[in-house]
């Protein structure tokens, strides 16, 4: 299992050596000087040939390249021009309200999809199930910022029971903190819930056949007994893995969700930064969350051993 | 193999078929120039009839569907006219990512040489989330329906690699291949001939939902303002431009809404009733 653990750590370097690679190139694919369009319209020369000192722009492209990873690792992500700030101090202001949004949709997210999943997969081919799986086809199919504003003017403009748009940081009251969150966290959860609940059903479906499931029947076990402690266990492996894939759906959305709410996030900070061409920012926020991307599937793939002790790699 | 015209698919197609003939036929649906600013009739509510006299006493109404938008341009005509957008990126997304990704995808699993190589490339791709590597790429060039048609392909190409190549993987291990391999057959024939009609239904079902995802992608683009400016109408700009004013007027955001999810919903239909009728082991997968 050892093995299985440091070869699957492993595996993640290629793949955040590529996306690295990605993310550097994206400045070098645009036409023109990269050091002039980090430093944006109303820098001087000098401080544009500053920048090309920093970056290493005479050397070669190899060169740039491990320079840049050099900064990127200890956490020197350069300077956005745009927002008069370091893109490290940019990210940190950022960082709360998006974490808050993530962590409240995934677990509204698996409060809700599991047991709609299980139950559809218990009560197959009945009402329930088709109406689980409409359900999940249409959370699927309405984009994001459309459920957003239907959200919106449901819960806040016409019952007025929740604040429109903005966000609370933490420090400053709990309640007012979630009162923000409510809305936005349902928003985002609803594609995570149609994908997790399909998944559940599946993954249940497919243990409520076998041939233990039946013993356990047999026994006289209760059906909930039977689902909960019989079938969950063995449905959970296909089920964590997409609420890990999931996260990628999650981090579009959160870029999208916080354009609808007014979420000074990080998602919010990445369409900002494209609107203004302030590249820093936009590829240090790519990275973080690639990166994030992997590490938690990474993660996902290392709950298998526990999940599942059938599991030897 | 059952039919491929199960009712889902029949629903899906029927669906995306009014929508598509509404973006054809939009100029003769009694639209007017969608770009078209009319400040006298700004911020109107559906339904809103305007009469004007004019010099010789005729009298002219006009009815506003959908009301107009803060510029006084009819969202009636802009919405009908961004169906063209939508279909038109979830279209040409569709089958150039199925190009290039059947191209790279049937060389990666063919040619064990390129395959490591290739994969890794792809792994990378697939660890950005699409829109944020969506949002990155349209930000290269300056927005426009090509920009944004590229910027949304080169995410969902990994997508497509990744299942061409597991096909091909599992086939090149049949008898029929390897006996075909040890008859002599060159390699590209091969591919063409064995190869590449295995792939096929698992790579129409992929095309509809990558179709999907290109619209809903294409939507978002233009609502957050990256993606095709205000000037051609799409339903993500629409939606944009209403924003300020949602709360008074939501009809903005609430007409392309409509639109927007009904034909993403269409093909997401269509597509799970192809995955039912072509491929049958795939019914229980997502």
């Amino acid at each position: 299992m050892l093995g299985y653990i440091v070869r699957r750590i492993l595996a993640t370097i290629p793949v955040v050596t590529v996306v690295a690679i990605l993310v550097f190139l994206l400045l070098r694919l645009t036409t023109g000087d990269p050091a002039a369009i980090i430093a944006g319209d109303s820098a001087t020369t000098q401080q544009v040939a500053e920048i090309r000192v920093k970056l290493g722009l005479e050397r070669p492209l190899v060169e740039q390249f491990v320079i840049w990873v050099g900064r990127m690792v200890r956490g020197d992500f350069g300077e956005s021009y745009f927002f008069k700030k370091t893109v490290a101090e940019l990210i940190r202001d950022r960082l709360e309200p998006t974490a808050a949004l993530a962590v409240c949709t995934i677990l509204l997210a698996v409060v809700l999809a599991v047991p709609l999943g299980v139950l559809a997969a218990a009560r197959r081919g009945t009402w329930v199930d088709r109406v689980v799986m409409g359900l999940s086809v249409l959370g699927f199919s309405v984009p994001v910022f459309v459920i957003g504003y239907a959200l919106i003017y449901l819960f806040a403009v016409e019952l007025a029971w929740l604040p429109v748009q903005g966000y609370q940081r933490l420090a400053e009251g709990f309640w007012g903190f979630l009162e923000r969150l409510i809305l936005p966290s349902s928003t985002l959860a609803v594609i995570y819930v149609a994908l997790i609940a399909r998944i559940t059903r599946a993954s249940v479906l497919e243990v409520l056949g076998a041939d233990h499931v039946r013993t356990a029947r047999a026994k006289g076990l209760g059906n909930t007994t039977v689902l909960l402690r019989h079938v969950l266990r063995n449905a959970a492996v296909p089920i964590v893995t997409v609420i890990g894939l999931g996260v990628a759906l999650l981090i579009g959305g959160v870029v999208v969700t916080e354009s609808v709410y007014g979420i000074p996030g990080l998602g919010r900070l990445t369409v900002d930064a494209v609107l203004a061409r302030d590249y820093p920012t936009v590829q240090a926020v790519i990275l973080l969350f690639s990166v994030v991307y992997v590490m938690i599937n990474l993660l996902v793939d290392l709950t298998y051993t526990f999940l599942d002790p059938r599991i030897r790699y | 193999m059952k039919s491929a015209f199960n009712r889902s698919v029949l629903i899906g197609s029927a669906i995306l078929a009014v929508i598509f003939l509404i973006g054809l036929a939009a100029p003769y649906l009694g639209t007017r120039d969608p770009g078209q600013i009319d400040p006298i009739s700004r911020n109107k509510r559906p339904g809103a009839v305007r009469i004007l006299t004019s010099a010789d006493g005729r009298q002219v109404s006009t009815t506003y569907w959908m009301g107009t938008d803060s510029l006084g341009r009819d969202v009636y005509s802009r919405v009908l006219y961004g169906a063209r957008v939508s279909l038109l990126v979830g279209i040409s997304v569709a089958l150039i990512s199925m190009a290039a990704g059947l191209a790279i995808g049937l060389l990666a699993g063919y040619l064990r040489w390129l395959d490591g190589f290739v994969m890794r490339i792809m792994d990378g791709l697939m660890a950005v989330p699409a829109i944020l590597l969506a949002i990155a790429l349209v930000s290269l060039s300056t927005a426009g329906l090509r920009a944004v048609i590229l910027a949304i392909v080169i995410p969902e190409v990994p997508r497509v690699v990744r299942l061409v190549r597991s096909v091909v993987l599992s086939i090149r291990e049949e008898p029929y291949v390897e006996a075909a391999t040890a008859l002599g057959a060159r390699t590209v024939p091969l591919i063409v001939r064995h190869v590449l009609p295995n792939a096929l239904a698992p790579l129409i079902v992929q095309a509809t939902y990558v179709c999907a995802s290109a619209i809903v992608i294409e939507a978002i683009l233009s609502f957050l303002g990256v993606g095709i400016p205000p000037q051609t109408p799409t339903w993500g700009n629409i939606m944009a431009e209403g924003r300020a004013l949602f709360r008074v007027f939501p009809h903005n955001i609430l007409f392309p809404g409509i639109f927007l999810a009904a034909t993403v919903l269409a093909v997401n239909i269509m597509g799970d009733g192809l995955r039912d009728s072509l491929d049958p082991r795939l019914r229980n997968r997502l």
